[in-house]
């Protein structure tokens, strides 16, 4: 591609949020390690250098006060980025989230504006142990009141922050640990791709249909896209064309998208890294059983994480994660119906 | 930094409103819920936290704050809305959940809400600190002079949100005052049984920051204190601590027995009711006269009234009501 500019997720967030740092000067960061660190995930290297340790704070490892903090400046009128490092850390702060930034709008009748982005990564598959590896999409989309992005790629990853960033409303920005270009984390290659260095946004609950196909619909997010395009590929070698949808954001949710592809194919598979009870893959599919089952040719297949809790040994992690190869065994089950 | 007889009598008077408010709460919260008592029953259903006799915390702290400055307080929060200025009747109209309400109806006597004063509240302890924080950064950041304020019992003291709030708001040296009724009761438990120190003013020291602990309910001597505070934190000194010493006169939401309480406990504190020794402080100084007494409580009551009778008028909100506002 001619003027090509692969970015990886980590520098997009970043370009994204230096960008609304520059047009907004209420716009500002804090986490730990997000100063002079960089982020652990790189998502705010280069951002203390331009614009300082007031507008990008290092904090000190108390998740409850700084994110109800975030919440009081937005509620005055800051539009704070703060960072949850990894998303299994919730448990301790998980009362200034879903019970404070989620329901303060409502509370006040919407008088209250809670402009603010809750980063935060998930996703295993380094043996990082199950307080290290969890994506735990579904727990913060199921709690009204928060939006829920989940990137899969470094151009939708800079739109979505940007949009995230302007939205009045709290924004729970889940990127993975396996999509952020990190060295010393391997790296789905699929993620790094062109990214413009002006500034644009990608608008909230608009799926994207990653690969069109005609056979059967694979919806993911994150990592799961990847992986519903990988099993597309082997589904090719046998003569199946699969479509695959990246939501893109969990809330507010594209049921449309998701419901067209699966009247045109007939087949429904999703993907998730989330544990599979109670989440993100029972929604897709009521999604499609409410709105007219009769688009369904098969009973549609899930592919989530066991209900267990993360192992540490590789082999067993291997085991419980999704990968194309289920995606393909799933499509044969649902064939053998 | 002592108050003016102007501040003094706006004290009192805004004292008066908030117990005349109460009283009015708990007469018409029992409506609908007797003989059987359902907290689901009357006018004013769920859960109702009264305030009788922790007005001194609020007014003495509040006589010192402007609209801009943010208050963040508690699941009793009546009181402390009442001195920041929220509006009586439309706070009324929203613990009946009534449309005409500050928000609606979605919220409700532990949400109170209003963006015109800059003051909120709930019904998690300690949940407000970490606002209060925010909210004194984002001060802090426009170069504004306004402080936070979050008001929280002696129970929040032993919740992590206290400890990380204080320390985060000394690293940052922000424009915020933490302002504790010690009340003695955790819904039953005593302070004794809860709490390692006697004063939880002490625990500022652990964050680099003044404490001061105001005894007797004095609403004149938190005045004096809270001034400070509040000019510190606007000159960009940093946060401090207060606790004050007040007294809970009802139980810890309406139709509790209270069966904790020690024998004479209560009669000693009705003894010592800071509205009536308010009253008594200012006709002695010759701030205000009995005649004067009379018409501060006639126009207080009224008000009370006014704002009780727009809430009883008003309309519920449609139910499907319901599902605007979770975003904006």
């Amino acid at each position: 591609m001619e003027n090509e500019r692969k970015l990886t997720i980590a520098r997009s967030m970043a370009e994204a949020t230096a960008q609304e740092m520059r047009r907004d000067e209420n716009v500002f960061v804090m986490g730990e390690d997000i100063g002079q660190l960089g982020g652990v995930y790189g998502n705010t290297r280069g951002l203390i250098e331009e614009f300082g340790s007031k507008r990008i704070r290092d904090t000190p490892i108390s998740e409850t006060a700084f994110i109800g903090a975030a919440v009081g400046a937005a509620q005055d009128g800051m539009r704070p980025v703060v960072e949850l490092m990894f998303v299994d850390f919730f448990g301790v702060c998980f009362d200034a989230i879903y019970n404070l930034m989620a329901k303060n709008i409502y509370f006040s009748g919407g008088k209250f504006k809670v402009p603010m982005v809750l980063m935060t990564s998930g996703g295993g598959g380094y043996s990082d142990g199950g307080q290290h590896s969890q994506v735990l999409y579904g727990t913060f989309a199921h709690l009204p009141g928060m939006k829920v992005v989940c990137p899969s790629n470094a151009y939708d990853a800079k739109g979505l922050m940007a949009t995230a960033i302007r939205d009045d409303n709290p924004v729970v920005y889940m990127y993975h640990k396996s999509l952020q270009g990190m060295g010393w984390l391997g790296t789905e290659q699929g993620a790094t791709v062109h990214t413009p260095e002006e500034e644009y946004t990608i608008p909230f609950g608009e799926a994207k249909i990653v690969k069109e196909g005609s056979d059967v619909t694979i919806v993911g997010v994150g990592l799961g896209v990847h992986n519903g395009l990988k099993a597309a590929k082997l589904l090719e070698e046998k003569g199946v064309n699969a479509e695959v949808v990246d939501l893109r954001t969990l809330v507010p949710l594209d049921r449309d998208t998701v419901f067209n592809s699966v009247k045109k194919t007939g087949h429904l598979i999703v993907v998730d890294e989330d544990y599979q009870s109670y989440g993100l893959t029972g929604e897709i599919i009521a999604t499609i059983a409410e709105r007219d089952i009769t688009a369904l040719k098969a009973s549609p297949q899930r592919v989530a994480y066991p209900d267990i809790p993360i192992p540490f040994s590789r082999p067993m992690e291997r085991f419980a994660l999704p990968n194309p190869e289920k995606i393909v065994n799933a499509y044969a089950k649902m064939k053998e119906q | 930094m002592l108050p003016t007889s102007e501040k003094k009598k706006w004290m009192y008077e805004n004292m008066l409103v908030s117990r005349f408010f109460e009283e009015a709460m708990e007469t018409i919260y029992m409506e609908g819920k007797t003989p059987v008592f359902n907290m689901a029953e009357g006018p004013i259903p769920g859960e109702m936290h009264l305030s009788n006799g922790q007005e001194p915390c609020a007014v003495g702290v509040c006589a010192h704050l402007k609209p801009s400055d943010v208050v963040t307080a508690t699941h009793r929060p009546h009181h402390q809305a009442i001195a920041k200025g929220v509006d009586l009747k439309l706070m009324a109209a929203e613990i009946f959940g009534k449309k005409t309400g500050l928000s609606g109806g979605r919220g409700g006597h532990m949400h109170i809400f209003d963006a015109d004063v800059n003051f909120a509240c709930s019904g998690i302890i300690a949940q407000g600190l970490g606002p209060a924080v925010g909210a004194a950064l984002s001060k802090q950041m426009k170069g504004d002079d306004s402080v936070a304020v979050a008001f929280l019992g002696e129970g929040a003291v032993n919740q992590g949100a206290f400890h990380e709030s204080l320390n985060l708001a000394a690293v940052w040296k922000l424009p915020v005052i933490f302002v504790i009724e010690d009340n003695s009761w955790g819904i039953s438990v005593s302070k004794a049984d809860s709490t390692a120190v006697k004063h939880n003013a002490v625990r500022a020291q652990a964050y680099n920051m003044p404490g001061r602990f105001i005894a007797d309910n004095d609403p004149i001597a938190l005045y004096d204190v809270a001034g400070i505070a509040i000019e510190d934190a606007r000159a960009g000194k940093g946060p401090t601590l207060i606790e004050v010493e007040t007294t809970r006169l009802a139980g810890h939401f309406m139709g509790d027995a209270e069966g904790y309480r020690p024998d004479g406990e209560l009669d000693r504190l009705k003894s010592k009711d800071p509205i009536v020794r308010m009253k008594n402080l200012l006709i002695d100084e010759g701030v205000i006269t009995d005649d004067e007494n009379l018409q501060i409580t006639q126009k207080a009551q009224k008000l009370v009234d006014e704002a009780i009778e727009f809430a009883r008028e008003s309309d519920y909100p449609e139910p499907a009501e319901a599902l605007d506002k979770v975003f904006v």
